[in-house]
Order: structure tokens, then C-alpha cells, then sequence
């Protein structure tokens, strides 16, 4: 199949790839440009861990063609940290203990960064439906739930 | 037709480890040329945080910082042997085989300064921040990296240990069946508050209160960490999971999350948690195993629960609200 060029913004950054027609965003990101944040748990949309951000919108990369991204801006969890400063959101799933073996933590920090963008003041009951598309094999969700109630306050802290 | 409420209790002892054909564990600890402290594993890190655990019970038993130990999980080709990451037998297997290496290594340590300081080893303690001090003479003292320095470069001493943790097989008496499958066993005991649907058959976990005796509790946020997880993956069993949902059948078992149960953020319960500690007799500073143990109290207790709610015994995981509304059927019928 003839390849496709594709250029996108990734975390700040211009990157131009060619790739295979149909190839996803995931596979793009992680083994053609090395973005290994985004993880692969069931390709088929269901499990929310390869979810990144597409212009402002929560988007499972599994399930996105990477020539349908030609133009956009990407963010992924491993461009949130500033001049090794890590983004509040990590802060505070850190200091809550909100990851154990990691491999739904990108994924939830994406859905969580897409709602505090939106709703900066959640309630319980916002970030519970912004992380229903993610799921997590070890923590029982509270931790995490806790952790971006936490990095709301922070910001909001911050603003005042 | 009516939502009914019940509330159960569970209680369970939970071994540490497994008794097939004995249960060893190795560890091997050696400084580097600054006194940094390597240790070598086969057990694996999934995680559940042994690497954390291991360098804190390295530091401990070497006198130094936990930020001055490389944990190095190798592989099982590479490492000292060990049986396996499995069996809630991680901390208590590999901390007491890493709590002999690391003891060893210390004697050596401990030598070399004792060379360079001229006194007897048995006089010297140590600061826990990477210092080595004559006992009553703190003033006299050498820091960890200059004793590593002299021993690499110097004194050509290997600053190292070796560690072995076996527990052995344990075979049943043939008069009595009486046998010892595990030398250290966590509990836990859960109350679990539910509302059953007795129409729908749908089960609500509303609280689940859980004490857990683990020991020593070696890292305690890690612990409360593991056990929150596992309160909520034991409710999970209790209703929603399985791979092969009509056993012995194997047809229709779930081949993706479309069809494989897993409760999201928003199925919790209240969930509360109680950590007991008593520390284990033959554990490394009287841990136990609290990795699977924390996932099983919930099952009976929510079981208890269904049947105090609407009087149907379900024995059959998970309890479904198909297996609730044929057990009501079958209840009515009788």
C-alpha cells in the first residue's frame, strides 16, 4: 500500500512521517516517532489507555487513522512536564498513589486533563464520567478519582 | 417487587508463600566502587512496589539511606534464583534472602572501616545517612563512600552477601493428614452492605469495611495503596468478572472489555479500610503478604449480604443477576 505523508504538532513539537494507509495514531506515535506514552491495552477502543489529546478533544489513538491527523495539534502525557517540572495532574497522581503497574495512568491523565480544561471546579460526580472510558486493573479507581479532584484545587489555587 | 438491603461478614486467613516443592528465594548484594548498594533479584516488580520494598529493606539492614540502593530485577536466566513473583511471597521470600545478603555484606563493610580507622569492627555502628562511627566516639568516624573507595582500590575486599530464604516442603503426617503448608498467614475480615433488586436481580455494593492484620506494614501508604485496589477487585469478583461465564461450557467467555466485566469509576462502593499490624514471627521487619489476601474477604461477605437481602444462597462466582432471579425462581417454586 503507498505510503502517506502526515504532519501534526506533537507536544509543541512539528513532526512529518510517512505511513502506511490505514495506520493508526498509536502505532504512528509510538513506533514510528517514539512517543511511547500512549499504550496499547485493547486496540478496539474499549479500554482508554492509548488516549490522547487531538486539538482540544479526548481521542483514543487506537482508533484514529494517522492521515486523518494531518494539520493537528497532539498532546500526549509525556509532553506535560515543562522544563522537568512535572504538570500538576502528575503531581497529584503521584502524591495520591493513583498508579501502581502504570499502564492506564497516560490514558487516565489525558481524560483528566481534557475535563479540568473544560471544568476547572469539578465535583466528584464530573470526574467520575470524565474517567468512565478508562479503565484500571490495580488501584479501584479512588486514588485516581482523588488525585484530579486534588489537581483541581491546585489549579485553582494557583489562579486565584 | 422491592429493593431489599442485607449486610454479611467475612473472615479469612490467607498464607504467605506456597508449600509445593519448598519455597526458596536468593538475593546477592554488592556496593559499588562509591558505596552505592546493588541488589540482584529474580523476583520481578509488576507494580505492586517490590523494588521500593527491597531498597528500604536493603537500607535498613546495610545503615543507609534508601536512595543509596540500585534495585536490579534482572532476569531469570541472569539472577540468583528465586521461584517466582506469584503467591503474595515477594516481600517475605525475597526481603528476608535480601535481609541475610545485605547482613553479610554490612560485616564486610563494616571490616574495611574498621581497617581504616583502626579499631574493631564490632565497635562501629552505623547512621543510617552514610556514615560509619566508632560506638561512644561519634567524632571518629568514615563515610560509606570512603570505605567502598578503600576496599575497591585499597584493601581489594568485595563489599557483598549473599542471601538464601528457604522455606521447606512441608509434607502432611499419613496418620492424621496434619501438615504445615505455610509458616505466616495474613487476615482480614470484611463487612459489606448491599441492595438487591429483587426484580431486576441487580446487585448494589453499597460499603464495603475491611480490617486487615498484614503484619508490619513496611511502607504503609504502598500498603493502604494495595488494599484499596484489592478491596475493589474483590467486589469485582464477587459480581462482575469471569472468563467463562456458563463453566464448564466454555462457549461465550468474554474475548474483549465489550464482553469481559470490569467495573469502571463509576461502580464503586464506600469503601473503608483498617490496617492491623502484628508483626510476623519468621518475616523481614515482620512483614506479611498482603498482595492477594486483600481481593478475598469481600466475595463472602457480599455473598452474605445477597442472602440476607432476599434468602438465596448464590454459590457460583460471579453472582449475576440472571443467577439471582433463577435462585428467587427456584425459591418461590419450593
Amino acid at each position: 500500500m503507498a505510503k502517506v505523508p502526515v504532519q501534526f504538532t506533537l507536544n509543541g513539537r512539528e513532526k512529518a512521517e510517512f505511513v502506511e494507509g490505514g495506520t493508526t495514531l498509536l502505532h504512528a506515535l509510538r513506533d514510528k516517532i517514539g512517543d511511547t506514552s500512549p499504550k496499547g491495552g485493547c486496540h478496539q477502543g474499549t479500554c482508554g489507555a492509548c488516549s490522547v489529546i487531538i486539538d482540544g478533544e479526548l481521542k483514543l489513538s487506537c482508533l484514529t487513522l494517522a492521515e486523518t491527523c494531518n494539520g493537528a495539534t497532539i498532546t500526549t502525557t509525556s509532553g506535560l512536564a515543562e522544563a522537568g517540572v512535572l504538570h500538576p495532574l502528575q503531581r497529584a497522581f503521584l502524591d495520591a498513589f493513583a498508579t501502581q503497574c502504570g499502564f492506564c495512568t497516560p490514558g487516565m491523565i489525558m481524560a483528566a486533563k481534557v475535563l479540568l480544561d473544560h471544568t476547572p471546579n469539578p465535583s466528584r460526580d464530573d470526574v467520575v464520567e470524565a474517567l468512565s472510558g478508562n479503565i484500571c486493573r490495580c488501584t479501584g479507581y479512588e486514588p485516581i478519582i482523588q488525585a484530579v479532584l486534588t489537581a483541581a484545587r491546585a489549579n485553582s489555587q494557583n489562579a486565584a | 417487587m422491592a429493593i431489599r438491603r442485607g449486610s454479611g461478614v467475612a473472615a479469612i486467613n490467607y498464607p504467605t508463600g506456597m508449600n509445593l516443592g519448598g519455597d526458596p528465594t536468593q538475593a546477592l548484594v554488592h556496593s559499588t566502587p562509591t558505596g552505592n548498594f546493588m541488589v540482584t533479584l529474580s523476583s520481578v516488580d509488576l507494580g505492586q512496589g517490590l523494588k521500593q520494598i527491597m531498597a528500604q529493606i536493603c537500607a535498613e539492614t546495610i545503615g543507609v539511606p534508601t536512595d543509596r540502593v540500585i534495585i536490579d530485577t534482572a532476569d531469570t536466566d541472569t539472577g540468583p534464583h528465586c521461584m517466582g513473583t506469584f503467591a503474595s511471597r515477594g516481600t517475605h521470600r525475597a526481603g528476608n534472602a535480601v535481609i541475610q545478603a545485605a547482613k553479610e555484606a554490612r560485616q564486610v563493610m563494616l571490616e574495611v572501616a574498621a581497617e581504616e580507622l583502626e579499631v574493631n569492627a564490632s565497635d562501629l555502628e552505623t547512621d543510617g545517612e552514610g556514615n560509619i562511627l566508632v560506638k561512644g566516639a561519634p567524632q571518629k568516624s568514615i563515610s560509606i563512600f570512603d570505605v567502598a573507595l578503600s576496599a575497591h582500590f585499597k584493601r581489594g575486599r568485595s563489599i557483598s552477601g549473599r542471601g538464601m530464604f528457604l522455606i521447606p516442603r512441608s509434607y502432611p503426617e499419613k496418620e492424621t493428614g496434619a501438615m504445615k503448608p505455610s509458616t505466616c498467614y495474613a487476615h482480614a475480615c470484611t463487612v459489606a452492605e448491599v441492595e438487591v433488586d429483587d426484580e431486576t436481580g441487580e446487585v448494589t455494593v453499597l460499603t464495603v469495611k475491611n480490617v486487615f492484620e498484614i503484619g508490619r506494614a513496611l511502607n504503609p501508604k504502598m500498603v493502604e495503596q494495595q488494599l484499596v485496589g484489592g478491596s475493589w477487585m474483590g467486589i469485582s469478583h464477587a459480581l462482575y468478572e469471569t472468563t467463562e461465564p456458563y463453566y464448564p461450557n466454555r462457549d461465550h467467555g468474554g474475548t474483549d472489555f465489550n464482553q469481559y466485566l470490569m467495573p469502571g469509576p463509576g461502580d464503586l462502593a464506600e469503601t473503608e479500610i483498617i490496617v492491623l499490624e502484628r508483626p510476623s514471627a519468621d518475616g523481614p521487619y515482620g512483614a506479611k503478604g498482603p498482595g492477594e489476601m486483600c481481593a478475598n474477604p469481600q466475595i463472602p461477605a457480599v455473598a452474605n449480604a445477597i442472602f440476607d437481602a432476599v434468602g438465596v444462597r448464590i454459590d457460583t462466582l460471579p453472582i449475576t443477576p440472571e443467577r439471582i432471579l433463577r435462585a428467587l425462581k427456584a425459591q418461590a417454586a419450593s
